[in-house]
């Protein structure tokens, strides 16, 4: 495949593998965090830990949308389809998430929701025109990436006067949360998490450009590499984050060039401007109330803001009990240290989010990586 | 349509349509069941449900599905299939245009397969009580002698060959979704596969297990086999035959190949001495021209299927937890 199975070789991977291996000292140990759910996905389905030195470990961030939402906003989605008997569509994997009382978006599609999944805001479009007597709410997460495309669904929909849609917002912004992790009392008290440098997001990079990142890389003195979601750029900058780790530098350098620049796509910055706005604070899952950290509609797109339209409830739902998702978001655990983790929860039944998308970090050891560790998945049900 | 209640409409349909597409010797016995002479020795059934959207897609339709689903069914035990029985469930209000279309799909498909369909059965319902045309189809065949195919007897040090590319069919019907057009010329794989079995235990008897990789696709049917024999299995991601074409949709749509469906491909393990003479047999085949050697079956008590990726790394190639749905980011 032109264009993708160049950054899948076999023969460089093996190149890379020996200069990393070569360019890293024996006597300390490289904790990288990869943020995005994209890497984490890549890392463990290209095996990519296993061509690393022993003292080069990947750290997974809380980059993966579905993972950090709260339960609360999938119980307001819910209480909106069961109270007012409105079409809700959205991405897939959101689907699966587990909400409260053992519901899911799966489960009351299940039980007679109407709940469709789609791949584009077009097709929420669509669906809204299609039928004009239903309410239909877009159901939107993600970070930077999805949002442009929301932004322009609600412009759409006025200009088209589509008065029966509506979008339940829930967008939320990668600096502020990597900056609520080098915030976060494990990272700068206790020092139970040690990170020598980021993988920057590669995605949500292309959209807001790699200028962001520059603060605190000086701030708190990390370096950070824009890395692609191929398996070999995440090796390459592997690399370039050793040696930025070995010379003492904390900068922000892009390895992901083929799309990133410097200021990002503006035009898609513009647009999202246009029509979202920060929110005070929002909930993240593992992270708490994070200030800053959302986007919410503006007050003039205010008719298409699902949130004003039907009066949605706040729920601040609680996690099951036992379970790590917020101190595996954070970096602070991994999925084996979980006592939930291939018992009672496994991606046939997710009890946290990190099991439902194959981005997640429990997913992915799960269905990846856990031959490595048998014993640890011995009591499971499968 | 409005027929259903047994009366003279319904008889009509049957007598008009069905007989009509599906003639042959032992429909036309026009009893409730069909009589025929049993061959010595040991047979085999199967039945299978038959339900898809969109019910036609490039490549095939429900019709020819159902013909090809069971006749894989019964094969997978290397036995040669003799007879189907096709159930319908109609729902009132299913063009008759349309009806037409998947009867004379089945016949073409049984025809081509050598393998009649002799009694069936339609039931209408109620509008909103079905989804257009549900088909269920059973079918019996003969177990040749000293042949003895089954999912249990897969062995630590056997070869795990696909007589294929892998994802085929999924891909062809995803592109053809209503809310997911994307332009491919992929088709869907569906055959029936009882001939290029027939080769294939005869040039080798003692094969160890047959399955199709239908829905789930191969990691899932290869999980369930490694589980029933109680072994672990080592995959070459390389040596996996995959559709460029596929390979590209799946990169798009976010999903991946091993878990798409197949229709018309079959996994078979057998001794690590036969698989060279097998792959020849397979390749000679028609619908097995791509076929390939994959990887082996290891001793391992967790049922692990691993996968040596083709970037150098290994990993756990899972059961499929549901559907698959595509990531967001």
């Amino acid at each position: 495949m032109k264009y993708v199975s160049e950054f899948r070789q076999q023969s460089l991977a093996r190149q890379l593998s020996a200069a990393i291996a070569a360019e890293v000292k024996p006597q300390r140990r490289y904790n990288l965090m990869e943020f995005c759910g994209g890497h984490t996905h890549a890392i463990f389905r290209y095996g990519v830990q296993e061509l690393m030195p022993d003292n080069v470990s990947f750290v997974h961030g809380p980059g993966c949308p579905v993972c950090v939402l709260p339960i609360g906003r999938i119980d307001s989605a819910i209480h909106l389809l069961e109270a007012k008997d409105v079409t809700l569509v959205t991405y897939g994997d959101l689907l699966r998430v587990p909400a409260s009382g053992r519901k899911s978006l799966l489960k009351v599609k299940a039980a007679g929701a109407d709940v469709r999944m789609v791949y584009s805001t077009r097709d929420a479009l669509k669906i809204a025109r299609e039928n004009p007597q239903r309410q239909v709410v877009f159901f939107a997460i993600g970070f930077e990436t999805t949002t442009p495309p929301t932004a322009v669904a609600i412009r759409q929909a006025q200009a088209e006067g589509l008065e029966n849609f509506s979008v339940f917002c829930n967008h939320v912004l990668t600096p502020a949360a990597i900056q609520n992790i080098l915030e976060s009392p494990e990272v700068r008290e206790l020092g139970s998490v040690s990170i020598d440098g980021f993988f920057g997001p590669s995605h949500v990079s292309s959209v807001i450009g790699s200028q962001p990142y520059e603060f605190f890389a000086e701030e708190y003195q990390k370096p950070v590499v824009i890395a692609g979601f191929e398996p070999l750029d995440v090796m390459q900058s592997t690399l370039m984050l050793v040696r930025q780790i070995n010379s003492g530098r904390h900068e922000v350098e892009n390895e992901y060039t083929r799309v990133v620049t410097r200021e990002g796509n503006v035009k898609a910055q513009n647009l999202v401007a246009e029509v979202l706005e920060l929110r005070r604070s929002f909930e993240w899952r593992g992270l708490g109330l994070v200030p800053y950290s959302a986007l919410k509609i503006k007050q003039r797109y205010a008719q298409f803001d699902a949130e004003r339209r039907f009066d949605i409830p706040v729920s601040t739902a609680r996690d099951v009990s036992g379970c790590e998702c917020p101190a595996i978001l954070r970096g602070a655990k991994r999925p084996t240290d979980c006592k939930l983790f291939g018992s009672v929860c496994v991606p046939e039944n997710p009890m946290g989010s990190c099991m439902v998308s194959s981005e997640g970090a429990c997913a992915a050891y799960w269905s990846y990586d856990r031959f490595r560790n048998p014993d640890a998945s011995d009591n499971a049900v499968a | 349509m409005t027929h259903g209640s047994g009366g003279r409409a319904m008889a009509q349909l049957i007598q008009d349509l069905f007989v009509r597409h599906l003639d042959n010797d032992l429909l036309r016995q026009a009893n409730d069941q069909a009589m025929f002479e049993v061959p010595a020795g040991r047979m085999v059934m199967s039945t299978d449900g038959h339900v898809i959207s969109p019910l036609f897609f490039p490549g095939g339709d429900i019709g020819s599905l159902a013909i090809h689903g069971t006749i894989n069914d019964v094969a997978m035990s290397g036995a040669r299939p003799l007879y189907l029985a096709a159930g319908f469930i109609l729902e009132e209000g299913f063009p008759l245009a349309d009806l037409e279309r998947v009867v004379a799909s089945m016949s073409l498909a049984a025809a081509k397969a050598g393998v009649p369909v002799i009694t069936g059965d339609t039931k209408v319902v109620e509008k909103g009580k079905g989804d257009g045309i549900f088909i269920t189809t059973t079918g019996i065949g003969l177990v040749p002698e000293g042949v003895n195919i089954s999912g249990d007897r897969a062995k630590p040090g056997d070869a795990i060959l696909v007589s294929g590319t892998m994802g085929d069919h999924g891909v062809a019907i995803m592109s053809s979704r209503a809310n997911l057009e994307f332009e491919t010329s992929m088709e869907s794989d569906s055959a029936a596969l009882h001939g290029l079995v027939a080769d294939m235990v005869a040039a080798v008897p003692e094969i160890h297990c047959l399955r199709d990789p239908t829905r789930g696709g191969l990691a899932t049917t290869l999980n369930e086999l490694a589980q029933q024999s109680a072994v672990g299995m080592n995959l070459r991601e390389e040596d996996i035959p995959i559709n460029p074409q596929v390979s590209a949709a799946c990169e798009l749509l976010g999903l991946d190949p091993l878990y798409v469906a197949n229709e018309g491909k079959l996994i078979c393990i057998c001794e690590q001495r036969h698989a060279a003479q097998l792959l020849q047999v397979m390749r000679a085949h028609a619908l097995g021209k791509k076929a390939a050697i994959i990887g082996e079956v290891i001793e391992e008590r967790h049922g692990f299927v691993r996968m040596e990726t083709s970037f150098g790394g290994s990993r756990v190639v899972d059961w499929l937890a549901g559907e698959q749905l595509p990531r967001i980011c």
